[in-house]
Order: structure tokens, then C-alpha cells, then sequence
């Protein structure tokens, strides 16, 4: 692939951006996440969406979930720059062993009468959308799915009297019986 | 309790000490002789410790900085880990810049910076500051200790990861209280890192590979860099029975200098902005690139687009993130350098090559003929120090000692690069990926507690200098005979030659104002100071210098315009250097481009 003109390149290369989901087995230790946080921002990769929690309490080791974009050569970049940092186990990029399966919950609040509210229950219903409080006035839904579904639900949403949205970023795992 | 006794205690099982003893304890179980410090209030009970036991060695410096420059200096000389000592708040950030700079050089170092007691922590205590926080960026790893039953291991983790892999800097941070508190001190082990595990041998398929293409080259070149002195002494001497065997001719970056031995006729010295121009055209037009222990930096690779072209490149790393980093290589091997030069060595020893040895004459034969143009030429003046004479001086007159060769960071620095030659590993200690002005002093002080009966000179700029002259300080307490050789054109030379080929000439403060007169300052020091102002004058001073056995001041006085050449202009690729000798008005003028310009 063609290389930027020089090592302080002028123009950013917009050359075939790509979208990666990597999963990343840490440690569970204090400063761990600000570790990798640091690490795309000292070096300017981008963070599509972060997703982090501890997945094996015996062995404190978290899984954190990052959706990042860059080319090729960037992409290949985060993954062996993650693998210097000393609590990291492993870093794995999903998007490369094929598609993973990609989930993102969602709480979305709206508030209407009328119309409107009958319009927003039926589409919660089409998108198997959960109420999970609601009052006259308003409904809280929860919403689990790819981020495209996540989107376009808002969207829906949005003229329906959309309040506010809270988003978990993606949780994602590769597809097969292996570990990964 | 003493060191000593405490390791008898550890003999026999879990020893009960306080987290300040488990320090001392830990140091000297990891072989450490001298540490670089400067107290303060959060590290007192650590003082303490020292004071009382004489296993472990205390530099004192006067600057946090020149703490950590100092250990590099040790490190790089010895191949050992170097260790800092340094308080909390000013202590840790004064130390930054020097963990900066081991950072970027994979320099093993092991810091303890001392911290407020755990419950301040947060508080914004006196001297608190997040020392973890700010150093996360500039270490290779760090850690803060909330755990007095923890820290022995955290000490031993600490010096394994500085030193293993690309070896960096570590800091280990330990609030006040956890130096008080008793607990349990556990010696070395031997267990396997739960998750930093560095490659060792690289992998066979790929070393075959390349060894089959290194046969079949045509036109190649070594390329190498720090990564073989990191690798140790073994690595230079594998890396030297490889490039005989093969006949190729070889390069190395600042950092390599010494890891092959610059009088041998395959050295075609230095490369990048300020190398050779045999060098930098033999990496232009080679059809394939060995490249072991570099990292493809900007100031070697200059124009990427047009950086070598025509070849094909293998990169031996142990940092697989060095690779395909700024340059796609063909055949990476990730590994350590002594181990992956060994395989190759192996592999070329059990094949018979049939090599082209026409085409490796005719490619000599392009190679003499860049020779040939002699590019480090430089006019010579009768009644003004050439900075180039200088140094060439100073290596003449130094031949056959155990000299080892500091400097700071400029056009000395580069002029040191060019004309001082080397042909051992470890001889040659420089700031070159964080260009530290200011390194030269502190890491002589370093070098010399190492190597005591050694001739340690830094290679300095009058500018440079005087950013951590107080070290001069250090070195006599500790009667350490550093030699500290400025070149003074009473300007920041690299940055007054930049104002020239790209700012039209206008010297913005670049020119060094209220001098001090370096000779009486060595003297208020009780150093010893020496001027040399004509040429005549310069060899028996220097001869003065190696011969005064205290830390001594040479000021150098040399001509206020000379310019270091060859040079890559930036944005230019290697086969467009300007030459010194026929540098025009027109030629400094038109040579950066306005691309270039915004470049460093």
C-alpha cells in the first residue's frame, strides 16, 4: 500500500479506512484502562466505541472490547503496540478471524402522548424493544442489538418525543467453539 | 538489621523487614552496586536504609535529571539495569525527561521515586504529585505500591521488564508509609511473567528466507542499529563474523555506532540526514535491505516515497511494532538480535552459496566511487578550530586508550557521529531519540562510576552544556576524572544552521549571550579548566587534558559558521544530500522545500 510522502506526512492519507473490533485480555489492575486509553490517544488512533469489565474474577483478568478505525498498516499498529504493555494477556482482532457476532444494549427514554406514544410502543415492539419503566408520560426501552439496529432505533425515535439515550458500546465474540 | 544480615535472614525462609529494607534488600539481590539519587522528605526512610548498610552504593547528584541520565550512562556502558533514587512531586518530574529519553533509546533503567503517605495520596499533599499518571507515557512500565507485602515482588518485576525484550525504564512508585511498614521480603524468582513474555528466537521459516535472499543479492547492505548493543557484546561479535562472512557492506544508525568496527573496509559509516553520502546512496540504490536492530526512524529514512525504492527488506526487531511501522519490509523477523543473528550465521554455514560475485564487484565498485567524493571533507583554516579538527584531534590522540565518548546534543553531537570512529560496542553513550541537550555531563558521571580507570570524555556544545553543568559538581565529589570537551561557537549550532537553510538567515535566539568563562567556572568547581583558541595550540591541550587526572573543562574555542554536512535536507530523499564543500548561497537557499519547511 502507498506510504504517506514523509514521516511528519501534511496531509492526513483518507486511504481505505477500515473498522476493527479487538478484544483485549488485561489484567485487572488499577491504571490498567488508562494504560490503553493513553496509548490511542498518545499516538492518535481513534476509539469508535470501549467496552470493559471483568470477565474471569478467579484470575482478575477484564476483557475490554475496542472498536477502532484505521488503515491496515494503523490497524496492525494498535494491535502490536497494545501487545507491548505489559498487563496485557492478549489482544485478538475479531474483525480479522471474520465477521464476530457484535451486541450493544441501549436505554432510550421518550416522552409524548397521543399518538406519538402509540406510534413509539409499537415500534419497540417491531424492534423487540423491552419497556422497562414507564409512566404516563413517558417510557424508558431496553434494547439489545448490533449497532446498526441500536441507530437505527434512535432514529425512529427521534421525532417521537426522544429524550435521552444511554449506550453500553460494543460487547463482541468471535463465532466457533474456540476460545479465542 | 544490615543487607547482609537480611540476606542470611532470607536463606531461611521469609524475612520480616521494613519496606525501606526490602528496597536495599532487593536492590542487592538484583546485583545493583551503584544508584543515582537525590533525597527528599518521601524517600527519607529509604535513606535511612542506605545509610545503614554498604552493599549498595549512593551517587548523589544535584538534579533529578542527571540522576536518571547518569544510570543511563551506566546501563549502556555495562549492559547493566541503572537505578535512580528520587522523592516525590519535583523529584519524579524533574526525573521525566530523563525517562523520556531512556524510553526512546530502550535504555533499562528501574526508578523508585518516593510518594506521599497512602492516605494523602489524592489530597494534593506537599511535594504529591501523580507520579504514575505522568510517567505512564514515558516508561516502559510503572507501579505504585499500596501493598508493603507486595513491593519485594514489584521490585523484581520491575528490573525483569526494564531489561528484558526492548529493554525501557520502569518506575516504581512507593508512598512513605509503605517504607516504614514491615512485611515479607521474597527474593528472585524464577516463575515465567504472568504476561510479559518477549520473543527470543525468531522464526526459522522467515531466517531461511532471508538468508536465501541475502545469497542472491545483488547490490545488498547491513543496515543496524541500537537493537545489536542491546542485544549485548555476543550480538556485535555474531553481527561482524556475519557481514565478513557475506562480504556485504554495512551501515548503522547513531545508536549502532560501535556494534561494527568503523575501521573496516566494509563500514561505509554512518546513514540518515547527517550520514555518508556512500552510506545513504548504497540504501538507495541496495536491492536488498538487512536491517537488524533499527526501527526505520525519520532522521534515516528521510523522503519515505522515495526511501530505497528498488529493495527488498528484511527487519530483524524484538519489537514487533517496530515493524512495518514507516516502511513495509518483506521478511520480518521478530526476535532478539543475537539470537536471530546466530540462526542466520547457522543457516548461511549450511548452505554453499553460490554467490554473484560480478555483480557484488560492480556494486563495490559504485560503492568507491561515492567513496571517492569524500564527503566528510572540510576546509581546514590555520588560525581557526575547525570543529571537525577538533574532534578528528581528539581521536587521534585518544587511539589505543580505553576511551569512551559521551556528548550532548547538536552539531557536536553529529561532528562526533562523523569523525570520532569506533570499534567497540558500549563505547559511545547519546541522546538519539529524544535529543536531550544536556545528557553529555550526567551520563559521563554515569560511565566513569563504572568504569573508573577509563578515559571518559564528553563530546559537548557550549549550549548544551550548560543545561546540566551543576553534574560537574557530582563528578568531583566522587573524584570521577570526566573529561568534558566543548565545542564553542558561542551559538546553538544546529538550531542556528536550521535559521540558516530555512529561516532566511534571521538568528533568533540562537545565539549564546553572557557566556560564562568556562575555564574559571571549571575552576569555581575545583575542576580544572583548559582553553584552546588557535589550531597550534589544540593537541597539547587535549594531550593536557587526557593527562590532568581530575574532572576537567576544555573549552574549545571554533569557528562560529561551520555548518555540519553531508546533510539530507528534510522531505529529501538519500540520493539528495548537500555536500559541504560546495554548498552555494543559492544551494542553502533552494535546498528545503516549503513542504519541507514545517518538517522538524
Amino acid at each position: 500500500m502507498a506510504q504517506p510522502g514523509s514521516a511528519y506526512s501534511l496531509e492526513k492519507p483518507i486511504e481505505n479506512l477500515e473498522s476493527h473490533t479487538m478484544s483485549v485480555l488485561v489484567d485487572n489492575e488499577p491504571g490498567v484502562l488508562a494504560r490503553v486509553i493513553g496509548l490511542f490517544a498518545g499516538r492518535g488512533y481513534n476509539i469508535e466505541s470501549l467496552t470493559v469489565s471483568e470477565t474471569e474474577h478467579e484470575a482478575h483478568l477484564s476483557r475490554i472490547t475496542i472498536v477502532t478505525t484505521g488503515t491496515p498498516m494503523v490497524i496492525e499498529q494498535i494491535k502490536h503496540q497494545l501487545e507491548r504493555l505489559v498487563p496485557i494477556h492478549s489482544v485478538t482482532d475479531l474483525t480479522v478471524h471474520g465477521q464476530p457476532i457484535e451486541r450493544e444494549l441501549a436505554l432510550v427514554k421518550v416522552a409524548g402522548a397521543g399518538e406519538k406514544r402509540v406510534e413509539a410502543l409499537r415500534l419497540a415492539e417491531a424492534f423487540r424493544a423491552q419497556v422497562i419503566d414507564a409512566s404516563l408520560e413517558h417510557f424508558v426501552f431496553e434494547l439489545t442489538g448490533r449497532q446498526s439496529k441500536i441507530e437505527q432505533f434512535v432514529a425512529l425515535m427521534q421525532p417521537l418525543g426522544l429524550v435521552e439515550v444511554c449506550r453500553t458500546g460494543v460487547a463482541a465474540i468471535a463465532r466457533g467453539a474456540e476460545r479465542m | 538489621m544490615s543487607a547482609s544480615e537480611n540476606a542470611a535472614a532470607t536463606e531461611n525462609g521469609a524475612a520480616q523487614m521494613t519496606g525501606a529494607q526490602i528496597v536495599l534488600q532487593a536492590l542487592a539481590d538484583q546485583g545493583v552496586d551503584h544508584i543515582f539519587g537525590y533525597p527528599g522528605g518521601a524517600v527519607l526512610p529509604i535513606y535511612d536504609a542506605l545509610f545503614q548498610q554498604d552493599q549498595v552504593k549512593h551517587v548523589l547528584v544535584r538534579h533529578e535529571q542527571g540522576a536518571v541520565h547518569a544510570a543511563e550512562g551506566y546501563a549502556r556502558s555495562t549492559g547493566k539495569v541503572g537505578v535512580v533514587l528520587v522523592t516525590s512531586g519535583p523529584g519524579a518530574t524533574n526525573a521525566v525527561t530523563g525517562l523520556t529519553d531512556a524510553l526512546m533509546d530502550s535504555i533499562p533503567v528501574v526508578c523508585i521515586t518516593g510518594q506521599v503517605p497512602t492516605h494523602l495520596i489524592g489530597n494534593d499533599a506537599f511535594q504529591e504529585c501523580d507520579t504514575v499518571g505522568i510517567t505512564r507515557p514515558c516508561t516502559k512500565h510503572n507501579y505504585l505500591v499500596k501493598d508493603v507485602e507486595q513491593l519485594a515482588e514489584v521490585l523484581h518485576e520491575a528490573f525483569y521488564v526494564a531489561r528484558s525484550g526492548r529493554p525501557g525504564p520502569v518506575v516504581v512508585d512507593i508512598p512513605k508509609d509503605i517504607q516504614f511498614m514491615t512485611g515479607t521480603y521474597k527474593g528472585v524468582s524464577n516463575s515465567q511473567h504472568k504476561s510479559y513474555v518477549p520473543p527470543r528466537d525468531g522464526n526459522p521459516d522467515a531466517v531461511e528466507a532471508a538468508v536465501e535472499l541475502m545469497m542472491n543479492a545483488k547490490r545488498p547492505i547491513f543496515y543496524t542499529g541500537g537493537g545489536v548493543i542491546n542485544a549485548g557484546p555476543a550480538a556485535s561479535e555474531r553481527l561482524r563474523e556475519l557481514v565478513r562472512m557475506t562480504g556485504y557492506p554495512i551501515t548503522s544508525t547513531l545508536m549502532g555506532l560501535g556494534s561494527y568496527p568503523a575501521s573496516d573496509k566494509q563500514w561505509l559509516g554512518m546513514l540518515g540526514m547527517h550520514g555518508t553520502f556512500e552510506a545513504n546512496n548504497a540504501m538507495h540504490d541496495c536491492d536488498v535491505m538487512i536491517c537488524i536492530g533499527a526501527r526505520f526512524d525519520d532522521r534515516i529514512t528521510g523522503r519515505l516515497d522515495a526511501f530505497s525504492p528498488g529493495s527488498t527488506k528484511i527487519h530483524v526487531d524484538i519489537d514487533p511494532s517496530s515493524i512495518n511501522k514507516n516502511v513495509r519490509v518483506d521478511i520480518p523477523i521478530v526476535g532478539d538480535c543475537d539470537a536471530v543473528l546466530g540462526q542466520m550465521l547457522d543457516a548461511w554455514k549450511a548452505k554453499t552459496p553460490a554467490l554473484d560475485k560480478e555483480a557484488h564487484a560492480r556494486w563495490w565498485d559504485q560503492i568507491e566511487t561515492w567513496r571517492a567524493r569524500k564527503c566528510l571533507h572540510y576546509k581546514n583554516c590555520d588560525d581557526v578550530i575547525m570543529p571537525q579538527y577538533a574532534i578528528q584531534r581528539l581521536f587521534e590522540l585518544t587511539r589505543g586508550k580505553d576511551t569512551y565518548i559521551t556528548t550532548e546534543v547538536g552539531q557536536h553531537q553529529m561532528w562526533a557521529a562523523q569523525y570520532f570512529h569506533f570499534d567497540d560496542p558500549n563505547r559511545w553513550m547519546t541522546s538519539g531519540g529524544l535529543g536531550t541537550m544536556g545528557y553529555g555531563i550526567p551520563a559521563a558521571v554515569g560511565v566513569q562510576m563504572a568504569h573508573p580507570d577509563s578515559l571518559v570524555i564528553d563530546i559537548a556544545g557550549e549550549a548544551s552544556v550548560l543545561m546540566t553543568m551543576q553534574e560537574i559538581s557530582t563528578a568531583v565529589q566522587y573524584d570521577l576524572p570526566v573529561k568534558i570537551f566543548i565545542l564553542n561557537n558561542e551559538y546553538m549550532g544546529m538550531v542556528r544552521q536550521w535559521q540558516e537553510l530555512l529561516h532566511g538567515g534571521r538568528y533568533s535566539h540562537s545565539y549564546s549571550e553572557a557566556l560564562p568563562d568556562f575555564v574559571k567556572l571549571a575552576e569555581a568547581y575545583h575542576a580544572v579548566g583548559i582553553r584552546a583558541e588557535k589550531p597550534a595550540e589544540l593537541d597539547d591541550a587535549i594531550r593536557e587534558m587526557i593527562n590532568t587526572p581530575k574532572p576537567v573543562i576544555f573549552d574549545c574555542c571554533v569557528d562560529k559558521h561551520a555548518n555540519c554536512f553531508p546533510m539530507i535536507p528534510s522531505g529529501e530523499a538519500h540520493n539528495n544530500m548537500l555536500m559541504g564543500d560546495d554548498v552555494t548561497g543559492e544551494d542553502i537557499e533552494n535546498a528545503i522545500t516549503e513542504e519541507g519547511k514545517v518538517m522538524v
